[in-house]
């Protein structure tokens, strides 16, 4: 998935996160900001890239503010942020097969 | 040093102090002490008036000096003005080394943060911290320890010398020119003054302050004229609205209700619910729920309870009203219904000493049947933590956690099993604040779960299958699988507080927190 734009997903809510994917040149530059960082930090980071990674999304800038969201809605928001700031059209089979 | 409730008390810590590490709740049961008397100046002379004009009077004519302990009482809460407004003094006199002796301390004293990092503040003892003052005690702001004392470790150590109180400041609503003070009457009415009533008896020099001064005697007092210095008179002693901030709404929230529910079949399906049972609760939503629930099945099966303690709300007050409950010991007013209250003359206010101190000739706290509580985390161990949040950082206070839960035959904790994405019920909880071994039943939304230890009240419940009963590793299962299990929080080296046990010894440090 090749991000082309910026695009948010998510709210601020208690559970929830915000995700805002942007373009970028090389890599991914994931930025973590986390109600539960000292505790969940690790393993937030490792959804997210885990999904990216799922998502074959290879250059791009991540920030996520996330309020306590548990790993599902996590990937859930990140998919989409990724769907949004791409060219991506036609059927989405969320949750986990789309490409 | 490993502790009875296996954590490890560092040896320095141990020296620095001269605690012991904690052995058990029984530890010092029916060993001799010494108690401490204060130095006082005797008031012989007729003419001599107790009223000064500020603070700064007051302070000069106790001896303010560096190195200093003063003290405080929190029946004010959140509407609090005393604390800053001695502290701003002390602070401009350039005084340096005080130690606080708080009862509590709470978001009303952000104040005394800057006075933490310019060394006006060095000690800090308490029944906890909230807000900015946590934050800065984590961040090792303080330059000494912070010792979060229970309610009754508090009169314990100020009784036994062990911390010893240069002056009281106590905020009264009423008071006269010559120091009768009453907790009714004023502008800022707080019902009672029990958590102050040990200060007056034990601090070197004692200074109430008040805004309103009422014609002498202002009886019948609450604290005496006896253990009075000084008078002051200032604008301002507290902020009404901020003092009830008890006084909840009717929860609606379902899994709050829910855990009502289960907490009142406990109570119903135990041996001692039966006529003269004797109650306390606090203040959370659900925590009011169980106690109207439980109004319900009392009227139905017409049983009364002998006596309810406590930091007392409207829902608690409602019974000795309705004639279901005989007495009502008070030590705190949470709402101005409870305040209120006290007119009712089977409404008795109890020093904090009566209350729950460990060391004295029994507590009214041992002779409660029940008691329900809240907590921030429960670990498989049953062990409670109500003063550091799950990220390391000082937040909450121990009160009368410790106090009741030990003194209970069935102490019942209400905690939901997800906090967010925090699980309330873990494998250690981050700081121990009561033994698990004063903690009988774990209620949550996901189910309830006995301590093995209490096998009677674990079998009594099975009989009635009135409850969903799960273990606490269980619980703990249910809640990892939601949110996954969460990594240890890392700390620095250095030990910022300590947590008291009851009797004095030492329950868990609390260490400097590491930046992420």
């Amino acid at each position: 998935m090749k991000i082309s734009k910026l695009a948010v997903a998510g709210t601020l809510e208690s559970s929830d996160c915000m995700v805002t994917i942007e373009p970028a040149k090389k890599g991914i530059d994931l930025e973590l900001d986390s109600v539960v960082i000292r505790q969940y930090g690790r393993r937030i980071r490792e959804v997210a890239m885990e999904t990216l990674d799922r998502l074959e999304v290879k250059n791009a800038r991540v920030t996520i503010v996330d309020k306590g969201a548990l790993d599902c809605t996590i990937k859930a928001r990140i998919e989409c942020a990724a769907a949004r700031a791409s060219e991506f059209e036609g059927r989405v089979s969320w949750g986990g097969t789309i490409r | 040093m490993i502790n009875a409730v296996g954590r490890d008390i560092p040896e320095e810590i141990i020296e620095i102090t001269g605690k012991e590490p904690f052995q058990g709740n029984l530890y010092r049961d029916d060993k001799p002490l010494t108690l401490h008397g204060p130095t006082i100046r005797p008031v012989m002379n007729n003419e001599k008036s107790k009223l000064v004009a500020n603070i700064r009077e007051a302070l000069e004519k106790c001896g303010a000096h560096d190195g200093m302990t003063v003290s405080f009482h929190h029946h004010f809460r959140e509407g609090d003005l005393i604390v800053n407004m001695v502290m701003k003094e002390i602070h401009e006199m350039g005084l340096k080394n005080i130690r606080i002796c708080a009862s509590s301390l709470g978001k009303a004293h952000s104040a005394l943060v800057p006075m933490i990092e310019d060394g006006t503040i060095t000690d800090i003892e308490s029944s906890g911290v909230r807000g900015a003052i946590g934050e800065a005690i984590s961040n090792g702001k303080l330059k000494g320890l912070a010792i979060m004392r229970s309610h009754g470790g508090r009169v314990r150590s100020i009784a036994t010398g062990e911390s010893h109180i240069d002056i009281a400041f106590i905020g009264a609503p009423t008071a006269d020119d010559y120091g009768n003070l009453r907790g009714i009457g004023g502008k800022a009415d707080c019902g009672v003054l029990s958590y102050a009533i040990v200060d007056g008896n034990h601090a070197d020099y004692c200074v109430a302050i008040t805004d309103c001064l009422v014609p002498y005697p202002n009886f019948p007092a609450h604290i005496s004229q006896t253990k009075v210095d000084y008078v002051c008179v200032v604008d301002e002693i507290g902020i009404p609205s901020k003092i009830a901030t008890g006084a909840a709404k009717p929860t609606t929230d379902q899994r709050k209700l829910l855990m009502a529910q289960y907490c009142t079949d406990v109570v119903v399906n135990t041996p001692w619910f039966k006529d003269g049972f004797s109650y306390q609760t606090g203040v959370g939503g659900a925590s009011i729920a169980s106690t109207q629930y439980l109004a319900e099945i009392m009227r139905e099966r017409n049983i009364h309870m002998g006596f309810g303690v406590g930091g007392l709300t409207k829902a608690m007050c409602q019974l000795l009203e309705d004639g279901m409950a005989d007495v009502m010991l008070d030590v705190q007013d949470f709402d101005l219904d409870a305040v209120r209250s006290l007119k009712n003359v089977n409404h008795h206010r109890i020093p904090a000493a009566v209350y729950a101190n460990p060391l004295n000739k029994g507590a009214v706290v041992n002779k409660l049947d029940y008691v329900v509580l809240a907590s921030l985390e429960v670990d498989v161990h049953f062990n409670c933590n109500v003063v550091v949040g799950s990220d390391g950082m000082i937040t909450g206070a121990q009160g009368g956690h410790p106090d009741t839960a030990q003194g209970a035959k069935c102490a019942i904790v209400i905690c939901p099993l997800l906090q967010g994405r925090i699980p309330a019920i873990c494998t250690d909880v981050t700081t121990v604040t009561t033994p698990g071994e004063s903690i009988d039943v774990v209620v949550t939304d996901y189910g309830v779960a006995v301590n093995p230890a209490r096998q009677d009240i674990l079998e009594a419940l099975k009989e009635a299958d009135c409850v969903p009963l799960k273990t606490i590793e269980e619980l703990r299962d249910i809640a990892y699988s939601i949110v996954g299990e969460p990594d240890k929080v890392e700390f620095g080296d250095r030990v910022v507080g300590i947590i008291e046990a009851r009797d004095g010894t030492i329950m868990d440090v609390v260490r400097q927190i590491k930046e992420v």
